[in-house]
């Protein structure tokens, strides 16, 4: 393989592995609060993406306003799935609310067929984001330059949100010590909804770019990636936002290079999260970056 | 100022409060003993409104306050330094303290609360950057003590605050409570270590497997026969 052709896959395995991170951040950052797998994560990302799509091709508003719009309607449908379908379980145990996320991810992906149709629709990508950009002889399409720059932004808004606000420093609190939290007068609802609105624009926003670098949008669409999503918060390990970040990555950037390295194994790409995820499970069960995490009582 | 009447808890099948009556008024120490399971922690977790009593009255400040939400109650100046400490592990000092004031809006009167605690607790000054979870279990139930302080409390309650801490630092924490006493916050305690309770409380109470035996003023309870044989190990 030319150096050309790596350097074509190294920015496209960057900007996959940008779409990872921002949506494994959401299983991340859920389960630290409420030690609770989202399941229906992928299918807020799925939601986030039609909303987008809906607002450019039947309202016909500008892609960059349909992108807010689809921000923050799918925050708002994120503290709704909340609110609906994990809030009334928060005294239940924990398989009861397992049980109800995939409820949950079922209902939203054939809410999804039903109300936008099976057939797959082209995500209708302006003209930025899809020029071809030649740096010597490598040609990349520039939104594989917007998804990290993009990406990159959202997480240092992220970092700086969770580690410098009140706010912040009480998800922090909660996802250590729910009742201590609530001693503190710390609205623990308001805090989980916080974290679910937020993982929610993330995931939008995630959703979004994903369209713009593969225009095929189905309701399934938010299966695969939410699945390996979740796979890389694990390896990063659970709880942890870097570790999420660091997953994406590696996830990212893995699949790609299968792809470029050994061709004859690329139809295996979707495999390699899983192959991942075995061995960090046997050689790191508490992820990259994760510590021993203590069961919560 | 906090008022309970005829309080019951249940947990599941188990009744762990049997109608306990218990009065602090404004301004005193007010203790709360008894051996373990007696239903000591369940008295100021149900006052804190984390259990929700079955039957009775919890008043504060002639407010009834039985099915009021937590953060309410924190927000009417009662708070509590839960049994184990409980600090923000993953948090440093000043994190764990400023989310004390979390209810709070006064930026500048938390500045200067916080260098109260900072000064009451001159360990924590040294070690605002350090994660409370590396602190000493001493240092840790300091660390509680002026994060509940940081809510600006009016009634402060503490379940064992001594447990587990060395003979000097027990000293240290009852002359902490002492003196947060006599800057005019009423406080509900609850201790193992019942001699050093009585003697700085203006009354106590004695619980048994969920209800109250015995009441009365300090010292008279210190010298009670009954509570000598069962709490203080003295037979006379
Ligand atoms: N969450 C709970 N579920 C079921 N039973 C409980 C629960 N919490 C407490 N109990 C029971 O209620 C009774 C009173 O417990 P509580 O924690 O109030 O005792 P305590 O007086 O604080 O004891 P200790 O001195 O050991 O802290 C005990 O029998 C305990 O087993
Ligand atoms: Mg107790």
């Amino acid at each position: 393989m030319g150096m050309s052709n790596f350097l074509q896959q190294l920015a496209n395995g960057i900007s996959l592995g940008s779409l990872y991170a921002l949506l494994a951040i959401g299983y991340t950052m859920v389960y630290g609060i409420l030690r609770l797998i989202n399941f229906a994560h992928g299918d807020i990302f799925m939601v986030g993406t039609y909303i987008a799509f809906y607002s450019m091709t039947s309202f016909l508003l500008p892609w960059w306003l349909s992108f807010l719009i689809a921000m923050i309607l799918t925050c708002i449908f994120g503290i709704i799935v909340e609110k609906a379908a994990y809030k009334p379980l928060r005294n239940s145990p924990r398989i009861s609310v397992m049980i109800s996320a995939i409820g949950a991810s079922f209902l939203i992906e054939n809410l999804a067929i039903v109300l936008f149709g099976g057939r797959p629709k082209a995500f209708p990508i302006p003209d930025m984001f899809n020029k071809v950009v030649k740096i010597g002889n490598v040609s990349i399409v520039s939104v594989n330059f917007y998804i990290p720059i993009i990406t990159g932004i959202l997480l240092l808004i992220l970092l700086y949100v969770v580690n410098n606000t009140k706010t912040g420093m009480a998800m922090r609190a909660v996802s250590k010590d729910y009742e201590a939290a609530r001693l503190m007068g710390i609205d623990v609802n308001k805090i989980v909804s916080f974290t679910f609105g937020i993982g929610s624009v993330l995931a939008a926003m995630g959703g979004i770019m994903w369209g713009l670098k593969f225009p095929n949008l189905v309701p399934l669409m938010g299966l695969m990636p939410g699945l390996k999503c979740f796979i890389a918060a694990v390896v990063g390990g659970i709880g942890d936002i870097r570790g999420a970040v660091l997953g994406g990555f590696i996830l990212g950037l893995g699949e790609i290079m299968i792809v470029a390295f050994l061709p004859s194994l690329t139809g295996y790409r979707d495999a390699f999260a899983f192959i991942l995820l075995i061995v960090i499970l046997l050689l790191k069960p508490a992820g990259l970056m994760g510590k021993n995490l203590t069961e919560k009582v | 100022m906090l008022k309970i009447k005829d309080l019951n808890v249940h947990y599941g099948g188990i009744h762990a409060l049997r109608g306990i009556n218990i009065d602090v008024p404004k301004n005193k120490i007010v203790t709360l003993i008894g051996a373990n399971g007696a239903g000591k922690s369940t008295t100021l977790r149900t006052i804190m409104g984390l259990v929700r009593g079955s039957k009775g009255k919890i008043n504060y400040n002639d407010t009834d306050i039985t099915n009021k939400e937590t953060k309410e109650i924190v927000e009417m100046g009662a708070v509590l330094v839960p049994e184990g400490r409980r600090v923000f592990a993953n948090l440093t000092v000043e994190e764990n303290l400023t989310l004390g004031a979390y209810i709070r809006k006064d930026k500048s009167e938390i500045k200067k609360d916080m260098e109260l605690v900072y000064k009451l607790f001159p360990r924590l000054a040294e070690r605002k950057w350090q994660k409370a979870g590396t602190m000493s279990g001493g240092e840790q139930q300091m660390l509680a003590v002026g994060r509940a302080l940081m809510t600006k409390p009016k009634l402060l309650m503490m379940d064992e605050p001594s447990l587990g801490l060395a003979p000097l630092i027990v000293k240290d924490i009852f002359e902490i409570i002492k003196e947060i006493h006599r800057q005019g916050v009423t406080i509900l305690l609850i201790e193992q270590n019942a001699k050093a309770a009585l003697e700085i409380a203006d009354y106590g109470y004695v619980l048994e497997t969920g209800s109250i035996v015995l009441e009365g003023e300090g010292n008279e309870l210190l010298n009670n026969d009954e509570v000598q044989k069962a709490y203080l190990g003295e037979t006379k």
